[in-house]
């Protein structure tokens, strides 16, 4: 069934990306697995810290999934959600599944944990690299209204295959932190234009963070991420090798040397060819995936 | 908070020529830091950044460039980053090519050179935030500080405009739990840092290179330490379907 990703709850994302009926939730709401730290700040909390986490099947493949909830703290990452994120990576490991699905919106660590969601994303992050090491690929779906920042930015790219929507928006400083910082002059967090161009799927596609663009449906997100284990299982290879990340360092060495000097988005994407840059945000997912064929610079992480 | 005047930095060249008694070959360009050095009658490698610098993306791919070399150089070679950093780069520049791909393709460097056999050690003598140091201390095997460092995710006073709890309360409660405070002692109890170095730099660093051990243990060190109650409990709830009991 086919249904807006931006719009759908975590829940909703998960039950929909899964084979129907496969979803076994682990800690779920009923057992109240909340933050030790958000009443101390008279904050309210969540029964699953704002993260759903379960194995299921994705294509009759058994996997791991979690979903973060955009809806509570922004999908930010305190103690409990990020031990629930690690959890479930390692018992990826144990199982040796086909691989993990992470449905991130989020804006990173949460604040009100600080500490203790700094330590709590570096977990994950260790743990998503473990898993591949283990030979079990991850794959990261970003479609949410909050988009993917902060460290988890930084996670989603430790992932084999980055999957967005035009909508999806992946970075790691939020236009408005940057703004505080440095002025309305270096990125003004009002013109949503501009931050769509600098942070949005597209762009990302575009200059090789992100593996497959979609559109913003569920169902099309599913498919992607089908298609997506279908190859990772093929090439059978998803841990990190030298040669890989060699290729890496080049990919993104030539990135600065070429366009370092852009100003904007669209300058990027001129220099790659595409021949009215203005049009790209207008274009749908199909018509804009087919226009960056040959244009794009692939890259597989 | 916002009334104590800027620490002065640490010279970062005074440190290393503490930290490596038997002799240092690195250099500074640009806030990097980039070299060797010599520990227990071995070469080890030494990465990182002074001057409080923020962590751009050229900073970060630099960083990755040193150590994709050591380990296509000089397998097994040792790895100790030294961090100082005000955190990532907050510049339009930087996210729109996209610095989350470039500080997470320094990450993987690291866990490369790790599950090549590299030992990688991370030590705060300076300064530590958020986005700089998950891709440098706390990417390490284990990361370590000195006593008088700075680690947090951000400051105080901007920690309450964002979640709208006074600036005072966050004070008070940064007295009380370690999950507000910036000091090196709240990120070990949490697990976050392995040890404070206090004295001897040259044997701590020495007996930190020696230890062999790569596996994440912070969730259950912070259990241990009491600054980090559920976490382990989780992981190993779900992870390994351990009963959660309290």
């Amino acid at each position: 069934m086919s249904a807006s990703y931006l719009e759908a709850t975590a829940r909703e994302r998960i039950l929909a990306l899964l084979d129907a009926g496969s979803f076994n939730e682990l800690l779920p709401p009923a057992q109240r697995v909340v933050s030790p730290h958000l009443g101390q700040l008279d904050a309210p909390v969540s029964f699953d810290d704002g993260v759903i986490i379960g194995e299921g099947l994705l294509g009759g493949r058994p996997v791991m999934a979690a979903a973060q909830e955009g809806g509570f703290m922004g999908g930010a990452v305190g103690e409990v959600h990020g031990a629930k994120l690690v959890g479930l990576i390692k018992r990826a490991i144990r199982k040796q599944v086909a691989g993990v699905v992470l449905l991130l919106e989020t804006g990173g660590v949460r604040l009100h944990e600080a500490n203790a969601g700094l330590i709590a994303v570096s977990e994950v992050m260790r743990a998503v690299l473990e898993a591949r090491a283990a030979g079990i690929p991850v794959i990261v779906l970003v479609g949410g209204a909050n988009g993917c920042f902060g460290g988890m930015g930084i996670v989603a790219r430790c992932a084999n295959t980055v999957i967005m929507s035009e909508q999806g928006r992946l970075a790691m400083s939020g236009p408005e932190v940057i703004e505080t910082a440095n002025g309305v002059e270096e990125f003004d967090s009002r013109d949503r234009a501009l931050v769509w161009r600098t942070t949005g799927g597209k762009h990302r596609y575009l200059i090789g963070d992100c593996q497959q663009l979609v559109g913003d449906d569920t169902e099309a997100f599913r498919q992607a991420a089908m298609d997506a284990l279908t190859a990772l299982a093929q090439s059978g290879a998803p841990e990190l090798t030298l040669a890989a990340l060699e290729a890496e360092q080049e990919m993104l060495r030539r990135r600065v040397a070429t366009f370092g000097h852009a100003e904007d988005p669209m300058d990027i994407w001129a220099e790659l060819g595409v021949e009215r840059p203005e049009t790209v945000p207008m274009l749908e997912a199909a018509a804009f995936t087919a226009m960056a064929q040959g244009l794009r610079i692939p890259f597989k992480a | 908070m916002s009334q104590t005047p800027i620490p002065s930095q640490v010279d970062w060249r005074a440190l290393a020529q503490t930290l490596f008694p038997q002799g240092q070959q690195i250099t500074e360009k640009d806030h990097f830091l980039s070299g060797t050095a010599q520990v227990d009658d071995r070469t080890v490698t030494v990465v990182g950044t002074t001057g409080h610098t923020p962590i751009g993306i050229e900073i970060a791919l630099a960083q990755a460039s040193v150590i994709l070399q050591t380990v296509r150089e000089h397998p097994g070679r040792p790895i100790v980053i030294l961090v100082d950093t005000q955190g990532q780069r907050l510049r339009h520049r930087d996210e729109m090519l996209g610095i989350n791909s470039y500080m997470a393709h320094l990450g993987k460097c690291v866990e490369l050179a790790r599950r090549q056999g590299h030992r990688v050690i991370g030590l705060v003598y300076d300064q530590a935030l958020s986005g700089g140091f998950i891709t440098s201390g706390l990417i390490a095997d284990a990361c370590y500080a000195l006593p008088d460092a700075t680690i947090r995710v951000m400051g105080l006073p901007a920690m309450a405009r964002i979640t709208k709890v006074p600036e005072e309360r966050l004070t008070e409660l940064a007295r009380s739990n370690p999950v507000f405070a910036p000091g090196p002692e709240n990120y070990l109890r949490m697990g976050g840092v392995a040890e404070i170095w206090h004295d001897d730099l040259p044997q701590a660093l020495s007996a930190a290179l020696a230890t062999d051990d790569n596996a994440d243990t912070r969730a259950a060190v912070g259990l241990e330490r009491g600054g980090r109650k559920w976490a382990q409990r989780v992981i190993q709830a779900v992870a390994n379907d351990v009963p959660l009991n309290g």
